[in-house]
């Protein structure tokens, strides 16, 4: 079955960069969100089977978003991935104190990414 | 193009081939250097403000975070363009604001000299790129410098600042790196933390959330905004935001509390700590100094007067390039007064700032004013102010308090229905007017909308003909009927009002916004609502002009009342009453011969006129002139008295030549042209 991952972005160069990467991979699908607004929107609307999320994005911050879908009775089965900078150490460990199952450190290779999505969700 | 930097090097397969890297021709050379230009520009102009409030003792969070977007971006764009002398010191710099905006390392005198270093460096980079096609110059040294502060940097251990207010740890542990400074630093002046809590539907939360947000960045800072889980989609969804005040409890309810968001405040845990932070201290807290106007006014002159020298000297190098043996002369003198230009610019820039208010002076007043008349006059009505952090002109926000008051108290009384009749119309109970200011271009555009009734075209025009201003039998256009209302003694209030509606209303608000240079606008709908558009030019002191040549004449029209310039065939000229018009885009606009207004030898007659199409408050003309020569900043000089009576010229400038020349008053050459008609 085709698995649905969610993009939470604000960047439009960097989400393009990883619907790619994700999309080639069979049988993934994407959708986009460029804010964490953006996301809180679209989660209600279909089933996601992973989220990616930028940290610092100008309204909710990913932190904020992980702990939104970690606490809601909906969402809180969804796995997410942290997509960070080398410098945010701090914020990268926080968001795996909040429940994110991984994260990658920009820029990453392709593969490394396709691999920590796979090993996510346990395939 | 992204200003984002996708990770290139490292990027899949498929995506390298379209990556920018290495593209260095001439055209995309050409596009980064426009855009590293502007970068580096608006860098400097931010570090100079970070500089003056490090010597003031305090630094706006939202300074050094548009440095470190800016040099985030200029570290982007390098990258995908592949110079890589540029982005490996932006970097650098980089890391530098990084720590410094998470509070690691102080901001200094220090600090902002190493950043300037940086950004000169990175000047000279991009210049020899814009030379030679690539960059050599070595970063070593600036390189050196930023290392040896960021070395310096202190760890962040003032968690224990945060211990000191009762809060939820759930609430901390969702903050960013970042957001945690902030916090910290909140804590650290002393200021109140609050949290506001806002329920929203989930279609509209975003638009709702920015709404409040405005609000709450007027009494604050909003630290962090966290959206809570646990509510199903049909409940809506919940934020709770963090909020650092200086503002008491009672206010900041006020101001943002109802039936959707509620405010709580986290108390310190130690509120006795207060008394101890506050040592007593013989030295003013208060960095700012109270100048007269006219101080400023004094200055705004000089500076017109180097304005005038400035056209002087472009005009000199501008002679001497033509002359034969100056070459490296005229290099020299075109390169000292290109730089002499730009700090003049510098300093106008400066001076002007310094005139400069938020309009949200005058929203505050009005408020408690309009708030008193609606209650006068029986009618509830929400007032809503957008873009109170506007700039404009010291006196010109002194000039416009009246004329908004006017346009308010009509929508009140003209405008706004009464509760009852708003519910027979299906229209909420409580009417809405609402103010928006916003910058456009060099302009500020300050608008007055309300829902009410709209004006009703028929009924203006039956009481114009009623007080004999136009004639019963006059066909009117419905721009036309509505400008009727400008008219001195026009009033449509059935029964004259405490409030407004005495008929000294709209002409006295369209002088007053004409004598600051403006135009007012009028858009209505009948049974929604009346928007007054009101736009004006951001100072008065140093103008904009366009120069054109008129027969034997130049003349300058100040830039702030011309709207287009247009060719225009002549056999697109048509006679209506007497009146030379040209139909542009559906509306009527008459013409004016300035050749003949002045007496002067008539032009040559061409296929085609150019038409400088000018406006003063609602009224609009079209200028006929031969040619338009360009734009230049003038300073307006008084002429002497025996020309003063002489319609249609405001004054006097002198162009860069020595060569003296009249600006044209465009509000008079109106009247003449209207008069014509009548």
């Amino acid at each position: 079955m085709t698995k649905s991952v969610l993009i939470v972005e604000d960047s439009r160069a960097m989400r393009g960069l990883i619907r790619a990467t994700v999309e080639q991979m069979p049988g993934f699908a994407t959708h986009e969100a460029g804010s964490g607004f953006d996301a809180l929107k679209a989660l209600p609307t279909r089933h996601f089977d992973l989220i990616i999320t930028d940290i610092n994005m100008p309204d909710i911050n990913g932190l904020e978003l992980i702990s939104f879908v970690k606490g809601h009775p909906q969402y809180k089965d969804i796995p997410l991935i942290v997509v960070s900078t080398e410098r945010s150490e701090e914020d990268r460990k926080r968001g795996l104190s909040l429940g994110a199952s991984g994260y990658i450190v920009k820029p990453f290779k392709g593969e490394e990414l396709q691999e920590l999505v796979k090993k996510v969700l346990g395939e | 193009m992204s200003r984002d930097r996708a990770p290139v090097p490292t990027a899949p397969a498929g995506l390298k081939e379209n990556g920018l890297a290495g593209r260095k021709d001439e055209k995309s050379k050409g596009e980064f250097l426009a855009e590293a230009e502007d970068i580096l520009d608006d860098l400097n102009q931010h570090l100079i403000q970070m500089e003056e409030m490090v010597e003031a003792g305090s630094v706006d969070p939202d300074a050094v975070n548009a440095i470190f977007r800016g040099v985030h971006s200029l570290k982007g764009l390098s990258g995908m363009f592949g110079f890589e002398g540029v982005s490996g010191l932006s970097h650098r710099l980089e890391s530098l604001l990084d720590a410094m905006r998470l509070g690691k390392i102080d901001i200094t005198r220090e600090a902002t000299s190493v950043i300037f270093a940086a950004l000169d460096r990175l000047k000279e980079l991009s210049e020899e790129i814009s030379r030679t096609g690539s960059e050599h110059a070595d970063t070593s040294d600036v390189t050196a410098m930023i290392d040896s502060l960021v070395s310096s940097r202190q760890a962040s251990g003032k968690k224990s600042l945060i211990d000191e207010l009762a809060i939820d740890p759930a609430m901390v542990s969702v903050l960013t790196e970042y957001e945690e400074h902030r916090l910290k630093e909140n804590v650290k002046a002393r200021n109140s933390i609050f949290i506001v809590k806002a329920r929203f539907d989930l279609a509209t939360f975003d638009k709702d959330l920015t709404v409040l947000n405005d609000r709450l960045k007027g009494m604050g800072e909003i630290v962090s905004t966290l959206p809570s889980s646990g509510m199903s989609p049909e409940e809506g969804i919940e934020f709770n935001m963090l909020l650092g005040s200086k503002e008491p409890m009672e206010k900041l309810a006020a101001e943002v509390e109802g039936p959707r968001v509620s405010v709580q405040e986290i108390k310190y845990k130690a509120d006795e700590k207060k008394a101890e932070a506050a040592a007593p201290s013989l030295r003013s807290l208060s960095k700012t100094v109270r100048v007269d106007i006219s101080r400023l006014d004094h200055l705004m002159n000089i500076v017109g007067e180097l304005v005038l020298s400035k056209n002087m000297i472009s005009q000199l190098s501008k002679d001497l390039r033509g002359l034969q043996g100056f070459t490296g002369l005229a290099v020299d003198l075109h390169k000292a007064s290109r730089t002499f230009e730009r700090k003049l610019g510098e300093l106008q820039e400066g001076v002007i700032e310094v005139r400069m208010v938020p309009i949200g002076q005058i929203f505050t007043r009005l408020t408690q004013a309009v708030r008193k008349y609606a209650g006068d006059v029986g009618k509830d009505i929400d007032l809503d102010m957008l873009g109170e952090d506007t700039e404009l002109d010291k006196l010109m926000v002194e000039d416009m308090s009246d004329p908004l008051m006017h346009l308010i108290r009509n929508a009140l009384d003209h405008g706004i229905e009464p509760p009852a009749e708003r519910l027979r119309r299906g229209k909420p109970e409580k009417g809405l007017i609402r103010l928006d200011a916003y910058p456009k271009g060099n302009r500020v555009v300050i608008s007055v909308e309300d829902d009410g009734a709209g004006i009703d075209y028929e009924k203006v025009r039956r009481i114009a003909v009623d007080k004999g201003l136009v004639q019963e039998s006059e066909m009117l256009t419905r721009r036309e009927m509505l400008d009727l209302i400008f008219l001195p003694g026009f009033s449509t209030s059935e029964k004259v009002s405490e409030v407004s509606g005495r008929g000294v209303g709209m002409d006295v608000v369209k002088k007053n916004v004409s004598k600051l240079s403006g135009m007012i606008d009028i858009d209505t709908e009948i049974g929604k609502g009346t928007t007054f558009t009101i736009t004006l030019p951001i100072t008065l002191a140093i103008i904009k002009a366009l120069i054109v040549e008129v027969s034997t004449e130049t003349f300058c029209v100040p830039l702030s009342s011309v709207l287009e310039s247009l060719m225009i065939k002549r056999d697109r000229i048509a006679t209506i009453e007497k009146r030379e018009v040209v139909s542009i885009r559906g509306e009527t606009l008459p013409l004016l011969w300035l050749d003949r207004v002045f007496g002067l030898p008539k032009s040559e007659e061409g296929e085609s006129i150019y038409v400088v199409v000018v406006g003063v408050a609602e009224r609009r003309l079209g200028l006929v002139v031969d040619r338009l020569v360009g734009q230049q900043e003038i300073v307006i000089k008084s002429i002497g008295e025996k020309l003063k009576n002489i319609p249609g010229l405001a004054g006097a400038t002198e162009l860069g030549d020595n060569e003296v020349v009249l600006v044209l008053d465009v509000e008079s050459l109106i009247d003449e042209a209207t008069q014509r008609r009548v």
